[in-house]
């Protein structure tokens, strides 16, 4: 139970990662297609918590080495070139973020910030998508005498890794559309929030299409598995379902309705993904796997991990919450 | 460049990096959390105006730190799967906690940083203070980890296998209390000293300067009271080094050969051919008492220890002196400032350009002390990434060409502190515009023209 109660928790945090930290990282995508107009509005909404939507990922980093260590030590080896790219993506988006927003005054030398905040913010969640595709394909291969392209570039570097990086791009891109539809200040930035939100929403349909497609053409039955299995059935029924209702709220403009509805989606997604993955971790090429049961650390662990967690959802939640709700009230 | 050797350089300097930061984060607070106190009791402008200035650099620095910190979270694995394989489930629990706390303190900053005119005052101060206490907490848990390599314990180790795994054993391990009280303390000193000095500097052009004259001894009385207990709590974890670890003593002194009693070796260069180190000077005893409390005691030399689990012994000798020397500086600044501080006709001195320049001077000594403790402990150390349990090159990655990525983060961090450097020196810039107390006129400008005008300067 220990297990599934820690896998739980890492789902979540992974979750609000995807949800918050992911708003976070659209918001810089978003701003690269908007420019200008849109960069106060995205400094102001992102600036006092991606700090802490960035823990997200630390938790769920933390909670992989302490209680699955072998899963660990597999993907920063056979995933060590996407995983610092996406390192390298983080340095860059947080970095540059923080130093033009700490500046005494915006002046010419920020057009180098403005560059690397959007860049980083694109390329970010690519490469983030490109590493859970490998994982979730199944071409790491278990051999490390393979060759170097066999052993280190193969696994992520192929089609469906880069749909995947793809859909998680626009996903978050999505995901922080459909957020600053309530932060924005003006009519005009409204709207073309609105439109967009509307249009990646398609798009990630269509994606959504294309990576069962291209999951197909590489040898993974991926939507056969998802018709199997009944969770990830319904997932994908609820997920579709959503995108009327979703759009009805974007149009009525019902800020806080929306959101939830938005939230509830990408959840219906994970959940769908998880019941899919379940209980692999890591997928070999030989058809073996790390599962979350032959690579768990011990009862001990296990019973600290517990506590850990049970003791940090119960401090950090409440403040956390306490810190949005400060920053969603007007002043 | 080999692997392992690429390796460790992409590690000691990814935490050479952050350690600056992470200790910034630690002390800083606190700074703020007196000011801020100070202000809220006497409504005093300066001390509203320093807060407020501080939380800038913080802010900055803070994600420095939060995304140096993330990179070195992941490079524990990109770099060491071998030790992460073996060690996370041990070691984990340090690492757990120290997330948390670590997420306390993002939250905590965020209101602390934007929540000036969203919370009533007191909350603020609470908030500023468990940015803070979190900071510390933080750091704390990771020295535990870096305790636990030192002197692993929670597990049998049989036949290669880690069996009886006792996390909680582990995260208290025999090193955690001596060297998280030492760092903690060294946090305080760096930071305290490195932001009086850049004070010091800026008051030697203005002396009547209100807010660099608080500026400066609040964080220099935080620095010095640190400075004081720097040999002290130095003391505590030498002592538990030679007991533990006699190489990393042996290599830290130079000691090539087990004396009765062991004279203190200081300064000179060793040299491994000859075992014996060169142009050094030395104080009979001393070495006796200071490592194990009495002066005959036996001190344990290299040549008692097998030739392939030696310590490089130059760079963890002169890492220590480095690290002796600039700690003794800042003690004896420390005590003057404290005798010039304790009667109202010597204090004029601590505005004497002498005094001001030494203070400037003295801007990095902390953080040179504290990367030199660093570089003693970590090299210290070696072969060994878990003493006696597992060398280093046994843990570090199969994956080639780590040559590159040491590289690119070498060309990143470079980069990243020349922006640094920039940022803050438009900060200093424009200092005496936007804070009130820091100009004669006690105005505050904000228009953008003036404040180009004054960042061209």
């Amino acid at each position: 139970m220990m297990v599934e109660f820690v896998m739980l928790v890492m789902g979540v945090a992974l979750f609000f990662y995807t949800v918050l930290g992911g708003a976070d990282f659209g918001a810089g995508i978003i701003e690269m297609l908007t420019g200008e107009r849109s960069i106060r509005t995205i400094s102001k909404a992102i600036a006092p918590v991606w700090e802490a939507n960035h823990v997200w990922l630390i938790l769920v980093l933390v909670v992989i080495f302490n209680g699955f260590p072998k899963v660990f030590s597999t993907m920063s080896i056979m995933l060590h070139i996407p995983l610092l790219l996406v390192l390298v993506g983080m340095i860059f988006r947080g970095t540059a973020f923080t130093f033009r927003h700490y500046d005494v005054i915006e002046d010419s030398s920020h057009r180098y910030y403005h560059f690397c905040f959007r860049a980083s913010s694109l390329l970010t969640p690519f490469f983030l998508g490109m590493t859970l595709g490998a994982v979730i394909l199944g071409r790491i291969s278990p051999d490390l005498n393979a060759g170097f392209y066999a052993v280190f570039i193969a696994p992520w570097l192929n089609a469906f890794c880069i749909g995947m990086g793809l859909f998680t791009t626009l996903l978050f891109s999505y995901v922080s559309a459909v957020f600053l539809i309530g932060e924005v200040e003006t009519e005009e930035g409204r709207q073309i929030m609105i439109t967009y939100s509307k249009r990646s929403l398609i798009a990630l349909m269509l994606l959504g299409a294309l990576i069962m497609a291209l999951a197909e053409w590489s040898g993974l039955a991926l939507f056969q598995q998802f018709l199997a299995q009944p969770i990830s059935l319904a997932t994908i029924i609820l997920a579709t379902l959503l995108i009327p209702l979703i759009f009805r709220t974007i149009e009525k403009r019902q800020i806080n309705t929306m959101r939830v509805l938005v939230g509830g989606q990408v959840a219906v997604i994970f959940i769908g993904w998880a019941a899919v993955q379940f209980p692999d971790f890591i997928r070999f090429n030989d058809g073996t796997a790390l599962t979350i049961y032959n690579t768990a650390a011990g009862a001990a662990t296990f019973r600290q991990l517990v506590i850990a967690l049970t003791v940090g959802v119960l401090i950090i939640l409440p403040a956390f919450f306490y810190l949005f709700k400060v920053f969603k009230q007007k002043v | 460049m080999d692997v392992l050797t690429a390796a460790r350089m992409q590690m000691a300097f990814s935490l050479g990096w952050h350690i600056i930061f992470a200790c910034i984060g630690m002390a800083m607070p606190f700074f703020m959390a007196y000011t801020e106190w100070k202000w809220l009791k006497t409504g005093e402008q300066v001390y509203l105006d320093l807060t407020k200035a501080w939380s800038k650099g913080v802010a900055i620095f803070f994600a420095v730190g939060a995304v140096s910190g993330t990179v070195l979270a992941f490079e524990l694995g990109l770099l060491w799967p071998g030790f992460m394989e073996h060690a996370g489930d041990i070691i984990g629990m340090p690492f757990s906690w120290e997330g948390s706390a670590f997420f306390m303190e993002a939250i905590a900053l965020g209101i602390f940083l934007y929540g000036w005119n969203r919370v009533n005052k007191w909350m603020h101060w609470v908030s500023g203070l468990v940015v803070g206490i979190s900071g510390v907490l933080s750091g704390i848990f990771v020295v535990a980890a870096n305790g636990w390599m030192n002197s692993p314990s929670g597990f049998d180790y049989v036949n290669g296998e880690f069996t009886n795994i006792d996390p909680v054993a582990a995260m208290f391990n025999d090193a955690w209390f001596t060297q998280a009280l030492h760092m903690t303390f060294a946090a305080f000193c760096a930071t305290g000293f490195a932001v009086a000095g850049v004070h010091a500097i800026l008051l030697l052009k203005d002396k009547d300067n209100l807010f660099h004259r608080k500026a400066t001894q609040v964080a220099l009385l935080f620095g010095a009271i640190a400075a004081l207990a720097m040999p002290i709590t130095g003391d505590i974890a030498a002592k538990d080094v030679a007991k533990r670890q006699p190489a990393k003593l042996a290599a830290m002194e130079a000691l090539y050969h087990t004396e009765r009693p062991a004279s203190l070796i200081i300064g000179g260069i060793p040299n491994d051919e000859r075992q014996e180190v060169d142009y050094a000077l030395r104080i009979p005893y001393a070495l006796s008492f200071l490592a194990h409390g009495d002066f005959n005691a036996e001190v344990i030399g290299l040549d008692q220890i097998p030739d392939d689990e030696e310590p490089p012994v130059l760079i963890t000798h002169l890492a220590f002196q480095i690290m002796i020397g600039c700690g003794g500086l800042m003690l004896l600044i420390a005590l003057a400032f404290f005798w010039f501080s304790s009667s109202a006709k010597r204090r004029p001195i601590l505005l004497r350009n002498w005094w001001l320049k030494l203070i400037g001077l003295a801007t990095p000594l902390g953080f040179i002390a504290l990367e030199a403790g660093w570089t003693v402990t970590e090299v210290g150390r070696q072969p060994w990434i878990i003493y006696e349990v597992m060398r280093t090159k046994d843990a570090v990655t199969p994956v080639p060409g780590i040559q590159y990525s040491f590289i690119m983060i070498l060309a990143i961090y470079t980069l990243l502190t020349l922006v640094l450097i920039f940022l803050m020196r438009r900060q200093i810039k424009t200092v005496s515009l936007l804070y009130a107390s820091a100009n004669k006129e006690g105005k505050v400008v904000k228009d953008k023209a003036t404040l180009e005008a004054a960042l061209k300067e």
